[in-house]
């Protein structure tokens, strides 16, 4: 491959292995993200998806691989939450994003906080940022919602717009998210693809990870799908229709169980 | 855009600590009429000033650490081992500077005691109730063990101007730990609720996992928090034991349950995530309060006890009453009548702008 093409992608995995001990999570993953792309990332539990996940954001290493970001060869070494932070990469999990009990304008600074000389908190800068940020980038409209609210009053998806507000607010290329809608109900899920959609219309790029495949080819560009620690398939949209694609996942998962069987 | 609707109680969980302040407002009051010899000379307020502030010193610290959803059984040996290290250090360096340099030798072994308990928790993953109640028996043991099983008395120590400035009397009547304690107060609740490091102890509270992934270093947090907690655990060890004029071999002893009895009483939530300085302070007086208040009553000593079990009961129900929501679900159940004619204080969902959705 040749490098010069990676600046068209906002993220490019080579060849990212993964190894706990002796049992291989990862296998030869090579993944691009182009720039204001949605990938749905598809595939069943203990598929490896959470595993790429975390080594994407900095959780833990690979074992072996490269990872490049906007063009930029990451130092995997020495890369952690932080330095995914600063290189644009967010993350909204689906109950791990916000602190429960804190007030909304802890919660978008949290890890990024504003600070005075010695480490004190701007408070007042924090607040009128995180205002702006619920009113024009994710549309909060009033109804006794404010900054000073505890994240314990807003529902499910709410909260998952909160998520995705401060990622974007953040200058996030790459805005990850990990099982947003799970244990959503219909019309909270129906938030978060608006959330979603907010993401493509601000020229971000968005992995998207679910369960329920309509969610993800309502809002994807492109599938990936994923089983035993390996990529078997990337699929565009244009490409399959919905039905196509879950006869695909059904057959597919099929196929794999008749081979296990052997 | 309308207000959301809370009942008529709800404006006393606005003020941080303000429903404990009434409470030991009120028991005051109950005091000053049951007891009014006693009550209504100044001197039993200024022995309050005297013996509440060690306990509310490490109330303080606790405050943190129970914020942070951890906590410290191990403060009350720092009692004994920082006053043991105070009052060997004064016997052993010479004045003028032997006892400044024997007061940061006591914030420092507190601070060693703390380090080694935030290691265990942070780094080897002990539970802390485990670490600090084995680090409780083996400091305090410790202590008796260096101190040869005996008191010391610290010869000499009421002239010195170390005791001037942490238990002298200004105006000749005011104790000065209580501005000391005071002002420790002040510099943690900014601490708490206006710096980086009160975020995190309540973000690591709140939820470890969403601390980690949003970057916060848990493991440093509690360090850092366990060895605070060990200074200023020290620090009310100093108070005691210059005040004392003595080194006692069980010192600190009695302070482990009442110093956790003041800061849950004022509001500080078990599960972590949440902590009131505020209501700590006002929790210790309380708690520093009931034992002469109940015996000048003249109901006799023995209803003390009973008396603070009901005492703290009611604080603690008030405060869960009052917090966020608690009072709401609290207020559904009642007739309409009894909230003013207002309706059930159901919270609105916000409406998300929609853009092209389904």
């Amino acid at each position: 491959m040749v490098d010069n093409t990676t600046e068209s992608y906002a993220l490019r995995m080579v060849n990212i292995e993964k190894y706990f001990g002796l049992v291989c999570a990862l296998r030869n993953i090579n993944l691009e993200v182009g720039r204001n792309e949605i990938i749905g990332l598809i595939g069943d539990n203990g598929a490896g998806k959470s595993t790429m996940v975390k080594i994407l954001t900095g959780v833990y290493p690979p074992t072996s691989g490269e990872l490049y970001v906007a063009g930029r060869k990451v130092d995997l070494r020495t890369y952690n939450v932080k330095k995914a932070h600063e290189h644009g990469i967010e993350t909204v999990y689906q109950d791990r994003s916000l602190g429960e009990k804190q007030v909304l304008w802890r919660n978008f600074f949290i890890g990024r906080e504003i600070t005075l000389p010695f480490g004190f908190l701007n408070v007042k800068k924090e607040k009128e940022i995180s205002s702006e940020i619920m009113v024009n980038t994710i549309g909060f409209r009033g109804k006794g919602i404010t900054v000073d609210s505890n994240v314990s009053l807003l529902s499910g998806g709410e909260r998952q717009g909160v998520a995705i507000g401060r990622a974007m607010y953040f200058q996030a290329e790459l805005i990850i998210l990990d099982e947003p809608t799970t244990a959503l109900s219909l019309k909270e899920v129906q938030k978060v693809i608006a959330f979603v959609q907010k993401i493509k219309e601000g020229g971000k790029s968005c992995i998207y990870i679910s369960h329920d495949i309509e969610d993800v080819y309502e809002i994807s560009d492109r599938f990936v799908i994923m089983d035993r620690g390996e990529i078997v398939a990337s699929i565009a949209k244009k490409d399959i229709t919905l039905k196509a694609l879950d006869e695909f996942l059904l057959e597919y998962s099929h196929g794999m169980k008749d081979k296990e069987e052997k | 855009m309308k207000p959301r609707k809370s009942s008529p109680l709800s404006f006393l969980g606005k003020i941080e600590g303000l429903p404990i302040a009434i409470v030991l407002l009120v028991l005051y009051i109950v005091f000053i009429i049951t007891a009014p010899l006693v009550f209504q000379g100044y001197r039993i307020y200024m022995s309050f000033l005297q013996t509440v502030p060690p306990l509310l010193v490490c109330g303080l610290g606790l405050t943190f650490v129970i914020t942070a959803g951890e906590i410290d059984l191990s403060f009350s040996a720092v009692m004994a081992f920082s006053g043991f290290i105070f009052a060997w250090g004064y016997k052993t360096f010479p004045a003028p500077w032997g006892p400044w340099f024997s007061v940061l030798l006591a914030l420092a072994s507190g601070g060693l005691v703390g380090y080694i308990n935030g290691l265990l928790v942070a780094k080897l993953r002990v539970p802390s109730i485990m670490a600090t109640l084995a680090a409780q028996f083996f400091w305090s043991g410790l202590s008796v063990l260096l101190a040869g099983g005996k008191s010391w008395s610290i010869e000499g120590i009421t002239t010195n101007i170390v005791h001037t400035v942490f238990v002298g009397r200004l105006f000749g009547i005011v104790p000065a730990q209580a501005f000391w304690a005071l002002g420790l107060a002040i510099v943690l609740w900014f601490i708490l609720n206006r710096h980086k490091f009160g975020e995190e102890v309540m973000f690591v509270g709140d939820n470890e996992d969403v601390a980690r992934v949003m970057g916060i270093n848990v493991e440093a947090t509690k360090i850092k928090l366990f060895t605070m907690m060990g200074v200023i655990a020290a620090f009310g060890a100093l108070l005691l034991t210059i005040e004392m004029n003595t080194y006692f071999d069980t010192q600190g002893a009695g302070f482990l349950l009442p110093t956790m009895a003041a800061v849950f009483i004022g509001g500080t939530s078990i599960a972590g995530g949440a902590g009131s300085i505020v209501g700590s302070f006002f929790g210790a007086y309380i708690i520093g309060s009931l034992d002469a208040g109940v015996v000048a009553t003249g109901i006799g000593g023995y209803w003390t006890q009973l008396v603070s079990g009901l005492v703290m009961t009611a604080s603690v129900v008030l405060n869960i009453l009052i917090s966020e929501g608690s009072i709401a679900r609290f207020a559904a159940r009642l007739p309409r009548w009894a909230t003013f004619g207002r309706s059930s204080p159901d919270v609105e969902t916000p409406k998300i702008m929609k853009k092209g959705g389904r």
